[in-house]
């Protein structure tokens, strides 16, 4: 049985098709990376993925479960098992880097406060933000910020753990740094882990498979190779960084030229 | 026209829908509140109601005293002026006495505490918002609600009637030295005539009233943050209009109970 199931799903924002029928299967132990363009609906897969909207129609199964249909108590349940790292971290601003890994610990669970301070240290030990446990989110640099996210998804030791745009806004060496950990993740945990990303190479690296997004629906699903094979268009010119559309200096100056007419700018 | 009828018909809808939020996300909130109670709920919401309660109570107290004394000698100068010409100035007691019991005291504190604290909960439930750490809590098996709004809306019923009985102390006590001032009538007369106009349904009219203002500025303020959507610019907005329309509701509630009070012979 697929970890994730994606069936049939189609979600509409204002009468406007976001998604179209996906269909999508994620096997345990593996890396899948949701690979698009802006607004081609990588991000609105996943909020589905990890139960935050409910579709239009269609079904999304973690672990058989249907998570557009299931009772609250169930959804609780499969929250449990997924850990989701924000794009733009989502630390709580007001609890230390350990309070805020720590949280889902003691709400969640009936650990002796000692016990929970060992975890805590051992996840931020994992992320190698060990010393850092006493700081406050703002004090951090954006990639210890996404670090700590990742130490705190890990909290509960789900099976399951979900990267939005995990590159976006660190430089090449700190990204390169955290595709590491995503793939240490993989080797030593041995967990499933979902990607959303639209960095080509950081894609490369982590993905088992990479699953092609463009205007809510799939270009192709395939493994790093098979993508990269692509003779699909649209995947060709993704690949190959190719414009939509170019300046043309002409263009401009034409346009200048003509702003130059209009009596606003003579006045 | 047809373009007039239509404005008018959406801004109702509008209104009606706003109106519908506030209702649900009140009800929403207090199935959440037990969670929040001492002893029976969780102890964490516990802690965070009291540090709610810490922030719109205690920081906000030089505020509500320093307003309540303007006011009340505000109320003594102005009843004076009239009163005096008929001899009267003696009911210049049972003017700040009653007028603050019933009316100046939950209202004053209102308009302070919705300028102080009904815009701090728009900024900081749609900071969360736009932060995604209402999204992440939610993925954490977290309900919003109760983690969130549940201790707000305790902790603004805890104290604002509490505030408001400052309130009356001060409005009154700043009565009390307009009178010695003006007639040398003692302090312990004062407080003697005061204690003898005040009834039992004045206290009550009042502590209604600031319990009804308190969960319209702990309601607007968390729907505003709420229904941001957008940027750092958005959560701006929420904030005003938080306070715009918790000011608003406070003045119109208080209006209907005045009304209320009035016809059914409670004054």
């Amino acid at each position: 049985m697929a970890m994730i199931s994606v069936r049939d799903l189609v979600v509409e924002y204002d009468g406007r098709k976001v998604l179209d029928g996906l269909n999508l299967d994620i096997e345990q132990g593996e890396t899948m990376v949701l690979l698009g363009g802006s607004g081609s609906g990588k991000s609105t897969l996943l909020r589905h993925i990890i139960g935050l909207e409910r579709p239009k129609s269609g079904n999304v199964l973690v672990k058989g479960i249907d998570i557009t249909r299931c009772s609250e108590a169930e959804m609780k349940s499969v929250r449990h098992s997924i850990g989701v790292a924000f794009q733009s971290a989502a630390l709580f601003n007001s609890l230390s880097v350990e309070d805020n890994i720590a949280l889902p610990l003691r709400e969640h669970t009936k650990l002796a406060p000692s016990i929970i301070e060992l975890i805590v240290w051992m996840k931020l030990a994992v992320v190698d933000l060990a010393d850092c446990g006493k700081l406050l989110p703002q004090e951090l640099s954006g990639g210890m910020k996404k670090r700590a996210a990742v130490a705190r998804a890990l909290a509960l030791d789900p099976e399951l753990i979900v990267f939005d745009e995990p590159s976006a806004g660190l430089d090449p060496i700190v990204a390169a740094e955290l595709d590491e950990l995503i793939l240490l993740l993989k080797q030593v945990f041995q967990m499933t882990v979902i990607v959303v990303t639209h960095e080509l190479p950081s894609a490369f690296r982590i993905a088992d498979r990479i699953a092609m997004l463009y205007q809510g629906a799939f270009l192709t699903i395939g493994t790093k190779e098979e993508i990269k094979s692509s003779k699909i268009p649209r995947v060709r010119q993704f690949l190959d960084r190719e414009p939509e559309t170019t300046a043309k200096a002409e263009a401009v100056a034409a346009h200048f030229h003509k702003y130059l007419q209009t009596p606003e700018a003579k006045s | 026209m047809a373009t007039f009828l239509e404005g008018v018909g959406k801004r109702t809808l509008n209104q009606l829908d706003y109106i519908g939020s506030l209702n649900i996300q009140w009800w929403t909130t207090m199935r959440a509140m037990g969670a929040s109670l001492p002893f029976v709920g969780n102890r964490y919401r516990w802690k965070a109601t009291v540090h709610q309660m810490l922030e719109i109570g205690v920081d906000a107290l030089p505020m509500v005293a320093l307003m309540a004394i303007c006011t009340g000698f505000i109320l003594a100068l102005q009843g004076a002026s009239e009163l005096r010409r008929f001899g009267a100035l003696h009911y210049v007691i049972e003017l700040v006495a009653v007028g603050f019991t019933r009316e100046l005291g939950p209202l004053l504190t209102a308009i302070a505490v919705s300028g102080r604290s009904g815009s701090a909960f728009a900024a900081e439930i749609g900071t969360m918002k736009v932060t995604e750490e209402i999204d992440s809590l939610r993925v954490m098996a977290f309900d919003p609600v109760e983690f969130v709004l549940a201790p707000k809306y305790l902790a603004a019923l805890i104290v604002v009637p509490c505030l408001s009985v400052v309130s009356n102390v001060f409005g009154i006590l700043a009565g009390g030295v307009f009178m010695y001032f003006s007639t040398h009538l003692g302090f312990v007369v004062y407080i003697r005539d005061v204690l003898t106009t005040i009834t039992l349904h004045d206290v009550i009219a009042g502590f209604i009233k600031s319990l009804a203002f308190a969960t319209i500025i702990a309601t607007v303020g968390c729907l505003e943050g709420l229904r941001v959507r957008g940027g750092p610019d958005a959560v701006g907005r929420s904030t005003t209009s938080a306070v715009v329309r918790s000011t608003f509701l406070v003045i119109v509630a208080d209006s209907i109970f005045t009304a209320l009070f009035y016809f059914t012979g409670a004054y």
